[in-house]
């Protein structure tokens, strides 16, 4: 069975996907999200989907659902790296996504999910080194 | 229409290919005033030369259709020529002009011939179409150049009225001007999503100070603007609502939500100023 790895850093998962995902790789993705989000006790779930070229409407929404559940479990999920193509076409889609944060990359989304964690507003004067 | 007259002029034409050009030539000296205010006399001599070589070429093969492989040598020379003139403002109508005024011409040399008025009647007739053929093949092809300056040039248009410019380190603006249709909204958002991934910026100001209306459509294209954006992880300000499109706006049911929205570009930047963290301060 395929996984994409799940990393644990400090209280935050780290998912890089690197390959093209498929519809059975990503209902995978989001069970392994969830039980690792229990097991490790995480506050915060960073995906980064710069490498993702394409994206259907179910892996669109399966990003929103991911959100979704780990915002019920108590994480937050902040997904970075979307190429403009990927944007436009879940835009296009329609999806909404509301659940989901997004930065432009890996530094700024963990700058973004500390602030998020520490409760309150987003702090972006942490966003700048 | 027998082709058995076609050959016939065809054969006077090229019997009389030197008159020819000297009569045209006289002729166009008296009838072409309309054809001079746009082009000179020495232009006039040169092209009425060259179009009577191609034509007389084209006789040679004795082919009465002009769409035909006979004429491609006169049909090329006719839309090099409908190009230039396009391009240096001669009007259609001064192109086929310059055309039909051969007409005149081609009907003298042929009553000079001198054969039974039916049979010359039949000639006249035939060369009448010839050139009227011709003349429409000018309008056409004059046409076509026309609408090819004109698809240059919205092409261009689209490219120079997307700018997306880096303000601030950290800060994008995209100053719209003219009204957002489908086309140039796509243009729009790859121009704005793809600097977003060159510059890195965490906030983008809309400025639709310069689009005239903004109605359920433009709204909705704005919108997804917006979406677009904040997947990528950067937020978006649209500034530069003008009172009535406001009114406008809030008439036709149309919102912002979910969106900062501000009246002014100086208002858009200071509130970015103060997202990201940066004072603007006098100097004491």
């Amino acid at each position: 069975m395929e996984h994409i790895p799940i990393l644990k850093v400090g209280n935050f998962l780290l998912v890089t996907i690197q390959v093209d995902m498929h519809d059975r790789l990503v209902m995978q993705l989001q069970d392994d999200i969830c039980q690792r989000v229990i097991k490790d006790k995480a506050k915060g779930v960073l995906i980064d989907i710069s490498s993702l070229e394409v994206v259907d409407s179910f892996i669109g929404r399966m990003l929103g659902t991911i959100a979704t559940m780990t915002k019920t479990l108590g994480a937050e999920t902040v997904v970075v790296g979307m190429r403009p193509a990927v944007a436009i076409t879940i835009v296009e889609l329609g999806l909404k996504l509301e659940n989901v944060h997004t930065a432009l990359n890996v530094d700024k989304g963990i700058a973004l999910l500390q602030s998020l964690v520490n409760g309150g507003e987003v702090l972006y004067d942490s966003f700048e080194k | 229409m027998s082709s058995e007259s076609f050959q016939m002029l065809f054969d006077i034409i090229l019997k009389n290919e030197k008159s020819l050009l000297s009569d045209w030539l006289e002729n166009l000296k008296n009838i072409g005033k309309e054809i001079k205010k746009a082009i000179s006399t020495s232009e006039i001599e040169k092209r009425a030369n060259e179009f009577l070589n191609v034509l007389v070429d084209a006789c040679k093969q004795k082919n009465p259709d002009i769409h035909s492989k006979s004429w491609e040598g006169t049909r090329d020379y006719l839309i090099t020529l409908t190009k230039e003139w396009a391009f240096s403002g001669v009007s259609s109508g001064q192109a086929a002009r310059f055309v039909f005024s051969l007409k005149q011409t081609l009907f003298q040399i042929i009553a000079k011939e001198k054969l039974s008025e039916s049979l010359s009647n039949e000639i006249i007739w035939n060369a009448n179409n010839l050139m009227d053929e011709l003349g429409l093949f000018v309008v056409e092809s004059y046409q076509k150049s026309r609408e090819d300056v004109i698809k240059r040039q919205q092409q261009e248009l689209l490219e120079l009225s997307t700018p997306v410019v880096k303000i601030w380190n950290g800060i994008l603006i995209l100053p719209l001007i003219g009204t957002l249709d489908s086309a140039r909204t796509q243009v729009v958002l790859e121009n704005l999503l793809q600097s977003i991934v060159d510059t890195e910026s965490q906030i983008a100001i809309i400025d639709i100070t310069g689009v005239p209306t903004v109605d359920t459509l433009v709204a909705q294209h704005l919108l997804k603007t917006v979406a677009a954006a904040r997947l990528m992880g950067t937020q978006c300000i649209i500034s530069g609502i003008r009172p009535q499109i406001a009114q406008t706006m809030v008439h036709l049911g149309v919102t912002f939500s979910d969106v900062v929205t501000k009246a002014t570009l100086a208002d858009a930047l200071y509130f970015a100023f103060n997202t990201i963290g940066f004072v603007v301060q006098k100097k004491a």
